[in-house]
């Protein structure tokens, strides 16, 4: 089994500028093809301190840590991740930080593992029950105004914001024997 | 014969907190925040009062956020217990300015006492240690404890520290439960914006 990385991945590029220019400095995921471009652009960047988690919820606990000493931060997951994080989405309620979330889905279009279908139908109401304010971009021409938009809210207003990525921007997973 | 020291819990919280200065402290739910408290109440304190399994990653981002300070987290057992996994996270990048000190009473103070799984055996020192931790011990006295204050200030290494304490039931002192207000006068002492 292997991921078809997509031809066109030129929004992932776009993606991590757009997010530099909002003074990135921490990213830390549990990894998904999808998001493999991203995460080696943050492997590869001295600027930023990348951090590979066992778990998503990790990665709630480690941006509180950052921003309580200054620093803003991105958690990388997949739509199965968000279901491991609802309880520690209730640092945020309480304490209030940028918590900016890309989430990639799977489940929701043309999916091959009918595992993957329940937590991936149920992310985005799960997070929004948690008071995460998520959007949703299908199109590659709709990454970066969202992402940047999801950005300016989390980290000018303390907010949780995630964006999804939805199966049908990133490719279709295929089985490979 | 097993080794069976205990030290008591406010005692050991204080002398980890002993000449702080510039030291940044994390504290997990439950009793430790009130060990925190109890130690004095300060503005680079965040306190914890939910969250449960997070208190260590909350100090690995921060330390990695302020290198130049020492960061101690000071948890339970059973907060340890649920996010084991922080422990491999921090194994591998190791922050030499991040320690991490578990209150370990053997059990859940908070709900009634129940026996926690380093009352069944589960070395959480050792486990730190095949982790990659640079320095993990089981402290049973307050003169190794010292020690481990001096590391921690030292900031020459990511240490681990399971401090066997007495299962005893000190008097609630109740941190501030506000996590923003936390929050901000934590930010506002390390001369960041508050917003």
């Amino acid at each position: 089994m292997a991921a078809t990385p997509n031809p066109d991945s030129s929004w992932q590029r776009q993606l991590f500028e757009t997010l530099k220019g909002f003074d990135l400095r921490h990213v830390v995921y549990v990894p998904d093809a999808g998001h493999a471009a991203l995460i080696r652009l943050a492997g590869d960047d001295p600027e930023i301190e990348s951090i590979a988690l066992t778990t998503e919820e990790e990665g709630i606990g480690y941006l509180a840590g950052a921003w309580l000493g200054g620093e803003r931060g991105v958690l990388l997951m997949q739509s199965s991740g968000v279901g491991n994080c609802i309880n520690l989405l209730s640092l945020h309620a309480a304490m209030r930080f940028p918590l900016l979330m890309l989430v990639t889905m799977r489940g929701d279009w043309a999916e091959f593992n009918p595992w993957q279908n329940a937590m991936g139908q149920a992310a985005e109401d799960a997070m929004k029950l948690m008071g995460v304010r998520c959007w949703r971009a299908d199109h590659a021409a709709d990454v970066e105004p969202l992402a940047a938009g999801a950005a300016t809210m989390a980290y000018d207003g303390d907010e949780a914001c995630a964006l999804l990525l939805g199966q049908r921007l990133i490719g279709r997973k295929e089985w490979i024997k | 014969m097993s080794d069976e020291r205990r030290i008591e819990r406010r005692a050991a919280v204080a002398e980890l907190l002993r000449e702080r200065n510039d030291l940044l402290v994390v504290s997990g739910l439950g009793s430790p925040t009130w060990d925190l408290m109890a130690a004095g109440d300060h503005d680079l304190n965040c306190y914890l009062w939910g969250a449960m399994g997070a208190a260590a990653t909350i100090g690995l981002g921060l330390a990695l956020a302020q290198r130049e300070r020492p960061v101690l987290v000071i948890t339970g057992d059973g907060e340890m217990l649920m996010g084991l996994g922080a422990l491999a996270t921090i194994g591998v990048r190791k922050p030499p300015n991040l320690a991490i000190a578990v209150i370990d009473n053997e059990h859940y103070g908070e709900t009634g006492m129940q026996r926690s799984h380093t009352a069944g055996g589960l070395r959480l020192d050792a486990l730190a240690r095949d982790c990659g931790f640079d320095r993990s011990d089981e402290i049973r006295d307050v003169d190794v404890l010292a020690s481990f204050r001096e590391r921690i200030h030292a900031k020459a290494g990511t240490s681990f520290a399971a401090i066997k304490v007495e299962a005893g039931d000190p008097p609630r002192v109740l941190a501030p439960r506000d996590g923003i207000y936390v929050k901000h006068r934590f930010r506002a002492a390390l001369g960041l914006a508050s917003a």
